[in-house]
């Protein structure tokens, strides 16, 4: 079953003969549990892709359905939603809030559903202890290392249990054995079941993981399942 | 389960701004606290004014007319005919009256001070009833009696007593008036209605005539009227008083001179009514500026909250509660500080302590006001930052 489904999709920046197309009628499918890597140089437009499979930017062209639901057609409310239930993101630079602890920084993953305080802590806690934070819940990103602090913003975007988890260059800022660390959560996590799209211009990265789908120009210039895990 | 955070969520939201950066925070609500402070402090106090003068009216009585002689038509103070003090008691709707009759002396602390100093203290002989008749107060001693007024006694007003040195009366106090010996019997408080008392010796009418002559001329007549009548009487006493020259008469009313000062206060009331205004929006001005560098700076943070699931309303009621809850916290500051002012003044003017919470709840219903309305330019701001900001490299 298809989780996520791109057809035809294609941007524009700006009109006239200003306009700039970073995706020209790209066609995706993600199933249900896939783990899969987005690779390509600067500018291939992953980044831009990445925008479009998270919604967080809609297609000048083409169709992206969630879940089974075309969202092209949602407005920026249903989006917005949308987001909140069925996307996690895990970003290049942990984008945590500085002056909040690791549980609140978590618990804000669930704040937009409208899940209740308690709860949301209660749920917040179990993700942080998911991730392997279990003894620092209290400690604000200042007190964690890089690592640390990706792990909280993984638990952040898992937290709510989302269809996909959609990860941007998530060891880009940290340090090899940290990044290894990320990259086994996310093994463990794709064990579990989540269906993990991840971005990287790092071939090394894409490599070990069962489907790799490279962009170039705009283009998808090759999708490669190699079959091991599924 | 709701679809969207709920109130409680959507005020701890809005706080986390504030808490977030306290300093900041604080500096830009100062601006409408000070503008409040002004606003509430100064109704504050001219409310507590009002109620005391009203409270000090009700005490006194609106209903005294004074009778004095005004100018002829040669702009030469005028006379009143000795005839018009019993002319003007036997006037129906005059309920009761006293007069002052001027004495030719001076008063002096001693027979050594010289004659020409008088120290602006004026000698009068005073009916027996007139301490009732101007609601005097005496604060040493006792009023001229039928004994007393034979005597050289004496009564002082406040200022005379002071200019004289006199405080207490414990010793047996004696000045020099005219060219004999007075025992100063008594001291009054400050006459609220009769302020030229303050400055004036009184002494009997019986030793005066002993002393100065039969024919003492009245000075002032003061009235008290059936407070139903005041402003018929008010025309007929002059008539009364001086039937062949009635414009040569003056007569006032004292309750209304102290009601005009009332009236006048409040255009200074306005005034600075109109400064804290000036102030309070220099400090909505400060609140806007605050939101609009605050929304800049957080660009990432709305991206981030997009994508975990916050609508454009949901960003834009968290940055404008962030501006009211800054914009009150300005205004409750502003309130605290307009009433202990207000209370610290009125204690020391001796006034009742009158709490304005009119004026607290209108300065925190204006600061409401100037948060939603400065807050709603860098909430549409916020609000439109669009949810790919989130991933924007750096």
């Amino acid at each position: 079953m298809s989780v996520l489904e791109l057809q035809g999709v294609t941007r524009t920046y700006g009109t006239g003969s200003a306009a700039l197309t970073v995706l020209h009628g790209v066609d995706l499918t993600v199933e249900q549990g896939e783990y899969l890597a987005v690779v390509g140089p600067s500018g291939s437009g992953k980044s831009t892709l990445l925008n479009i499979m998270g919604a967080l930017d809609r297609p000048t062209t083409g169709r992206v359905v969630l879940d089974g639901d075309d969202l092209t057609t949602f407005s920026d409310a249903r989006l917005s939603r949308m987001r909140g239930t069925h996307l996690g993101f895990v970003f290049q630079q942990f984008f945590l809030l500085e002056r909040r602890s690791a549980l609140e920084n978590v618990s804000d993953g669930l704040l937009y559903q409208g899940v209740r305080r308690a709860e949301r802590r209660r749920r917040a806690a179990d993700a942080l202890r998911r991730v392997g934070l279990g003894a620092r819940l209290d400690h604000a990103p200042g007190e964690l290392s890089g690592g640390e602090c990706q792990r909280v913003a993984v638990a952040r975007a898992l937290v709510h249990r989302p269809r996909i988890l959609l990860a941007d260059e998530p060891t880009g800022n940290l340090d090899s054995a940290s990044g290894r660390a990320v990259l086994e959560l996310f093994d463990v996590l794709h064990e579990e079941g989540a269906t993990i799209v991840l971005i990287t211009h790092d071939e090394s990265i894409a490599a070990r993981m069962p489907r790799m789908v490279a962009m170039r120009d705009g283009h998808i210039e090759s999708d490669v399942r190699r079959g091991v895990a599924a | 389960m709701r679809a969207s955070p709920g109130p409680a969520d959507r005020l701890r939201l809005g706080a986390l701004g504030l808490t977030s950066r306290k300093g900041r925070a604080a500096l830009s609500a100062l601006g409408v606290a000070i503008g409040i402070t002004a606003m509430v402090g100064v109704l504050g106090l001219s409310e507590s004014s009002r109620a005391d003068l009203n409270e000090q009216l009700d005490a006194l009585g609106t209903n005294l007319l004074v009778v004095s002689p005004g100018q002829d038509m040669m702009g030469e103070d005028a006379t009143l005919p000795d005839a018009s003090v019993s002319m003007i008691s036997r006037v129906p709707t005059v309920q009761s009256s006293a007069a002052t009759y001027a004495v030719d002396a001076s008063v002096r602390k001693t027979d050594q001070v010289p004659d020409e100093q008088t120290s602006g203290i004026a000698v009068a002989a005073a009916s027996p009833g007139l301490v009732d008749a101007v609601s005097a107060e005496l604060r040493e001693g006792r009023w001229l009696d039928a004994a007393t007024e034979k005597y050289p006694a004496v009564v002082l007003g406040s200022t005379a007593a002071r200019r004289l040195a006199v405080g207490s009366l414990d010793a047996g106090v004696r000045v020099w008036l005219g060219d004999q010996w007075f025992a100063v019997v008594g001291i009054l408080e400050p006459v609220v209605l009769a302020p030229e008392l303050n400055e004036t010796a009184l002494i009997g009418p019986s030793v005066a005539k002993t002393l100065y002559g039969d024919e003492l001329p009245p000075t002032t007549v003061y009235t008290r009227i059936d407070p139903t009548q005041i402003a018929a009487t008010r025309d007929l006493l002059g008539r009364t008083a001086n039937p062949s020259a009635p414009t040569e008469v003056s007569v006032s009313r004292p309750s209304d001179a102290l009601e005009a000062q009332a009236a006048a206060d409040e255009s200074l009331t306005t005034l600075t009514l109109g400064l804290g205004a000036v102030a309070l929006l220099v400090g909505a001005v400060g609140i806007a500026n605050v939101m609009v560098i605050s929304v800049l700076e957080r660009r990432r943070e709305i991206g981030v909250r997009r994508a975990l699931g916050a609508t454009r309303a949901g960003i834009g009621t968290q940055f404008l509660t962030e501006s009211v809850l800054l914009s009150l916290l300005g205004g409750l500051i502003g309130g605290v500080l307009g009433v202990a002012l207000t209370t610290a003044f009125a204690v020391r003017q001796d006034w009742g302590v009158v709490l304005p919470w009119q004026p607290v709840l209108a300065g925190l219903g204006c600061s409401l006001l100037v948060g939603t309305v400065v807050g709603l330019y860098p909430a549409l701001r916020a609000a439109s930052v669009p949810p790919t900001e989130a991933l924007r490299s750096m």
